[in-house]
């Protein structure tokens, strides 16, 4: 279709925005660099839509899918005679799906930070960065093969280092960001190996090697297919490589909703969707670990999720939790066909675009609330809903969706996340309900702490008047428009998203797909919801409640091992620095400098030594140089009579 | 050009001879490459173009014959960049900088010697060329415990150029041939394999000690991090890449019966040399010292991709040697930048630089991210195609050997971002620091130039493998049994 040729731009502009602001950003003010930024940003969100129009617009072929076009692809790095790694520009459903998502976050982050990070120093750096990262995150999921994949992979990989670590006088920003690197870092290891195990079993590097090649490869595919998993579980934070996902939290707030939250984070989910005919037809059983690995990371960090204080950090727990949801979805699949086993495919790929708006919504909120209150501790909250009340009712909206609680979006992909999960085993499905109810409880607790309850402000407030503080309180204010009008627009999303027919844009098999309610399922799921949504109201309305001081009484152990995420960090901390670094990298640097060195500066002084030894001899003493000779010459002659 | 040197008298007509000298002869390695791929795409495809020859020595059939392919040319190319390079980051360089000068064009010489001929002894010879400037570079205008390292630097690779001498003398008498020319002797492939099994281990660990092959590679961290800042450049950027040239050149292609049959030797200590050097690289505290284990990381990462010896590895390996070059090259220089400043190298004295010099900052972090691999940059797919060619070798002990080396990405992600995070990161805690400051138009020159170099190499990949492609597909040809 030649009408798309004009993708291409989509790529292009932000990456030349990137080069524009990386290398003259310093000499442009900030309003100049900001508005670039923005500007930029607008016409890729435009050209997006225009692709899904006409895309979507074309109509299905004859089999009655949409057609996977490939606009543009090039030979970048030829590898071997029939290996290389092309670049190019592949559209399909889900990858015009993603489209949508992260240029509708990414416009709205780039909007909001006009705002947010008004003043800053480096402001034209963050505009710089955050070009970068639009621009790798669209790569990403255009990619036409597996290591344009990688390689996009990497990018965002950078761009969220260089964006966690914005703040870079900041300690905590600078481990923060070392760590999500790392850790992910070591997840792509295992994903290069899958990308290697892969092309050479298949001969290819695209995403559709052709039946015959992956059933003589055999064996191999459902390993080069975990491999790849364990890449996308490390940016995906599944458990146990999530330890970066909450320390990245260090970072700027809007880039935490564009990349921990909305876009970068779901990359592993998206790496499983784009491989997923491969896996349901040669890899079913590493289908199914996924979903168990994804099943216990949702529960577990809906349970750590519980009992944080950082509100930024109950949204990276809930984040995890939530992308989980979307891997279980698409581990439970057992078939290609929706109407049997299928489902999950198209309720992973709904759950993801609807998390994306209301996850964003709810970061930025935390933002103007940050913004507002200059702290991320919830007990320099409370009470806010009186002055932030645009901030207020948005949050509740994204609280509400998340919880599950119809007519929000996140009612619908979630159920079907559920309706999913009970066709595959009703074990699995009980499972994630419980979740779904932790959600509720855990995202309304953070919304009473928050919103209701005493004022912090008030407090500081009369102890100032009374005269124990010295500092006048500082009162917090509803954000500027800039930052509001981005949470209006996803708040309005999130309220509608719910109703739009995604199957009939996304499934399993490319077939038009009606979703409709199972209203079981979702009888179940809302009564769960508002259940977990009561338990906070009582607990947390009002601060501090009798129940909540009994429970935490009572389960002190637990909601202490907890808020420290079950120490699963200084168990890695324990394996990274006891163990590699002292244990293994130290002594290998000692062993270099003293024993192989060693070995050598030895040969060294065993030949200066030597030489020592010699050197007498080599007297310059005419006298007994002759004694040496004729001594010699004695020898040589009784030698001779001997022998002779 | 050694000689308009000699004849200057004063600090600025040495600066002009030399600025003018080694862009004259960048300016000519950049003709040779347009020219060379020009040649090859109207359809010339002679291994060698442009040879010539003379004859030095008849008694023992010494030629200083020369001639080109893919893969010299891109060495050519790389050097002359580093040596212009070099220049400029040596702007300042005290005492005597005219013989400062001389022997580092002396050094260069040699290394373009090396380069484009092709009769093994006139090889060695440019070898040896290259090593004694080199030990007067590091001993005279070095610094910290400098003779200690000069010395032995030199006697290390002398030892090294012994064994080789005598491979190469072996090659010689083995095949029987009347000529040293490597392609003759090559065409002959006659050399007992008896012979061989001797000759090849020597020829290979001769240039294994310039290519930091464990356990040789002692000489490389103390010699790095007394040389003087262009010093290290050329050497880390260039005299470390003789040592694969010369293995794949001399070694591997004349003696293919023993490099397949022990290859399996070499390959252990590459994949040591690979996973060690990072190791150690994480712990050290010195940033001259961090680098020079990074180098013998990623040299241990050419050599081991020359072993696995499939096309697309060995071209793996020629685009890391071009790859490394720069970027070691550019890290060194970027230490020498901020050792001049700070008058320090160790970590734990060095925090915020970002703040006092952030071009300089900006110049490392770039550097640390293309070291670490990071697409977009030449590491990226230098890496890529030697792993993906390593994996191409379908046996168990290759495709071990390959993922351990893999595990390198990681490790070296961390000693990058360790030194990163300690250095640039954070706020000054010298209070002396804070008044220093940022580099200087010669100095950013030297660092813009390095830093598109490897941009380019990285974005545009394409034609640099095509290049090398043809040159290392005779070789390989050779190999195959």
């Amino acid at each position: 279709m030649e009408q798309l040729d004009f993708t291409i731009l989509i790529l292009a502009l932000p990456l030349i925005c990137f080069v524009v602001l990386g290398l003259c950003g310093m000499k442009m003010s900030h309003k100049v660099a900001g508005l670039l930024g923005s500007i930029t940003l607008a016409g890729v969100t435009l050209l997006s839509y225009a692709t899904a129009a006409i895309y979507f617009g074309a109509g299905r072929n004859m089999d009655g899918i949409y057609q996977t076009i490939t606009p543009y692809n090039i030979k970048w790095l030829p590898l071997g005679e029939t290996l290389s790694i092309d670049m190019g520009i592949m559209l399909d459903p889900i990858s015009v799906m993603m489209l949508i998502v992260i240029s509708t976050v990414s416009l709205m982050v780039h909007i909001y930070s006009l705002g947010y990070m008004k003043g800053e120093k480096g402001f034209q750096r963050y505009y710089a960065y955050l070009s970068l990262f639009t621009f790798s995150m669209l790569g990403l999921v255009v990619a036409t093969n597996i290591f344009q994949m990688y390689v996009f992979w990497e990018l965002v990989g950078v761009s969220s280092y260089l964006l966690i670590g914005f703040y870079y006088t900041k300690p905590a920003a600078i481990a923060a960001s070392k760590k999500a690197f790392i850790v992910t870092r070591f997840a792509d290891l295992f994903f290069l190996i899958g990308i290697l195990l892969y092309g050479f079993y298949t001969g290819t590097y695209s995403f559709t090697p052709g039946e015959a090649v992956l059933i003589s490869a055999g064996a191999v595919i459902p390993i080069a297919l975990g491999l790849m998993f364990v890449g996308g579980a490390g940016k995906s934070a599944m458990f146990p490589l999530h330890i970066w996902l909450p320390d990245a939290m260090e970072g700027p707030t809007p880039v935490s909703a564009l990349i921990h939250a909305a876009t970068m984070v779901v990359a592993g989910v998206y790496l499983v969707a784009r491989m997923f005919p491969i896996f349901i037809d040669f890899a079913p059983e590493t289908l199914h670990i996924i979903a168990y690995v994804g099943a216990f990371t949702a529960l577990y960090a809906a349970i750590v999720a519980c009992v944080q204080t950082d509100i930024k950090r109950v949204l990276a727990f809930s984040t995890i939790s939530q992308i989980a949801f979307m891997m279980v979805a698409l581990g439970v699949c057992t078939s290609t066909d929706p109407h049997e086993g299928g489902l999950g495919y198209m309720a992973s790929m709904f759950h993801l675009f609807t998390h994306a708006m209301f996850k964003g919504l709810l970061f930025l909120g935390a933002g103007a609330i940050i913004h507002a209150v200059h702290s991320n501790e919830k007990c320099h909250m409370g009470g806010l809903r009186k002055y932030m009340p645009i901030t207020h009712i948005t949050f509740l909206i994204a609280c509400l969706a998340i919880a599950g609680i119809p007519p929000f979006s996140g009612f619908f992909s979630k159920d079907e996340i559920l309706v999913a999960c009970y066709s595959y085993s009703t074990m699995m499905g009980i499972f994630m309900s419980i979740v779904a109810a932790l959600t509720a409880f855990y995202m309304f607790r953070l919304y009473y702490l928050i919103f209701w309850g005493k004022s912090h402000y008030e407090e500081q407030l009369s102890q100032y008047n009374a005269g124990t503080l010295d500092k006048k309180p500082h009162k917090p204010h509803e954000a500027p428009a800039t930052m509001t009008i981005p949470l209006i627009i996803l708040a309005v999303i999130t309220l509608f998203a719910g109703f739009i027919p995604f199957g009939h844009f996304v499934s399993s098999n490319g077939h038009l797909y009606d979703i409709h309610l199972d209203w079981n399922v979702a009888t179940i799921s809302v009564v769960l919801a508002i259940s977990g949504i009561f338990m906070a109201t009582i607990m947390y309305i009002k601060g501090n409640s009798p129940i909540t001081n009994a429970i935490n009484h009572n389960m002190s152990n637990i909601i202490e091992a907890a808020y420290h995420r079950f120490y699963m960090d200084e168990l890695w901390l324990f394996v990274t620095k006891r163990i590699i670094f002292n244990c293994i990298s130290r002594p290998i640097a000692w062993f270099d400098r003293h024993i192989i060195d060693g070995t050598m500066d030895m040969l060294a002084t065993v030949t200066q030594k030597i030489g020592d030894v010699v050197r007498p001899i080599q007297s310059g003493n005419v006298q007994s140089y002759s004694m040496w000779f004729l001594g010699g010459a004695l020898v040589i002659l009784t030698a001779l009579i001997v022998f002779a | 050009m050694l000689l308009a040197l000699w004849l200057s008298r004063n600090i600025k007509q040495i600066r002009t001879v030399m600025v003018v000298g080694s862009t004259m002869l960048l300016a000519l390695s950049v003709y040779l490459t347009v020219d060379f791929i020009a040649q090859r795409s109207a359809g010339v495809s002679a291994a060698q173009l442009y040879t010539d020859s003379w004859c030095w020595y008849p008694a023992l059939n010494i030629n200083y014959s020369i001639g080109v392919d893919g893969i010299s040319v891109v060495m050519i190319l790389l050097s002359s960049i580093i040596v212009f390079t070099g220049t400029f980051a040596s702007w300042n360089i005290k005492p005597q900088p005219k013989e400062f000068f001389l022997w580092y064009m002396l050094l260069s010489l040699g290394v373009y010697g090396f380069f484009i001929t092709t009769d093994m002894f006139a090889m060695f010879m440019f070898y040896e060329t290259a090593l004694i400037p080199m030990y007067l570079l590091i001993g005279v205008w070095g610094s910290g415990k400098k003779e200690y390292s000069a010395m032995k630097l030199t006697l290390m690779l002398m030892g090294g150029s012994a064994f080789l001498l005598m491979g190469i003398l072996g090659i010689y008498f083995g095949s029987g041939a009347t000529t040293m020319n490597i392609h003759e002797i090559a065409a002959m492939n006659n050399i007992d394999t008896n012979l061989q099994y001797i000759f090849f281990p020597m020829t290979f660990v001769g240039f294994g000690v310039l290519g930091a092959l464990f356990p040789f590679h002692t000489w490389s961290p103390d010699g790095h991090a007394s040389a003087p800042t262009s010093v290290s450049m050329l050497h880390a950027g260039v005299l470390m890449k003789l040592g694969g040239y010369g293995c794949f050149r001399i070694a591997m292609y004349l003696m293919p019966q023993a490099a397949n049959d022990l290859a399996w030797i070499f390959i252990i200590l590459t994949t040591i040399s690979v996973v060690y050097g990072a190791l150690s690289a994480i712990s050290q505290t010195d940033l001259k010292y961090i680098n020079a284990y990074s180098s013998v990381s990623h040299c241990g990462l050419v050599l081991f991709a020359l072993l696995m010896m499939t096309q697309t590895s060995c071209t793996g390996a020629i685009l890391q040697m071009l790859s490394h070059g720069l970027m070691t090259a550019l890290f060194f220089a970027l230490i020498g930048m901020i050792y001049g400043r700070t008058h320090t190298r160790d970590i734990r004295e060095l925090q915020g630089l970002m703040k006092i010099m952030p071009f300089l900052a900006v110049g490392y972090v770039i550097a640390g991210l293309a070291n670490l691999g990071l697409p977009g940059f030449s590491g990226f797919i230098a890496e890529m195609t030697i792993f993906v060619g390593s994996f191409m070798v379908d046996d168990t002990f290759h495709r071990v050997v390959t993922i351990i080396a893999c595990t390198s990405i990681v490790i070296t992600a961390v000693y990058i971002l360790r030194v990163v995070g300690k250095i640039l990161y954070g706020e000054p805690i010298n209070e002396e620091h804070k008044r220093l400051s940022d580099a200087s138009w010669d100095e950013r020159f030297t660092v813009i130039c390095l830093v598109a170099c490897i941009a380019a190499l990285g974005i545009a990949p394409l034609w640099v493998s095509d290049l090398i492609n043809n040159g290392v597909s005779d070789i390989i040809a050779n190999l195959m049994p």
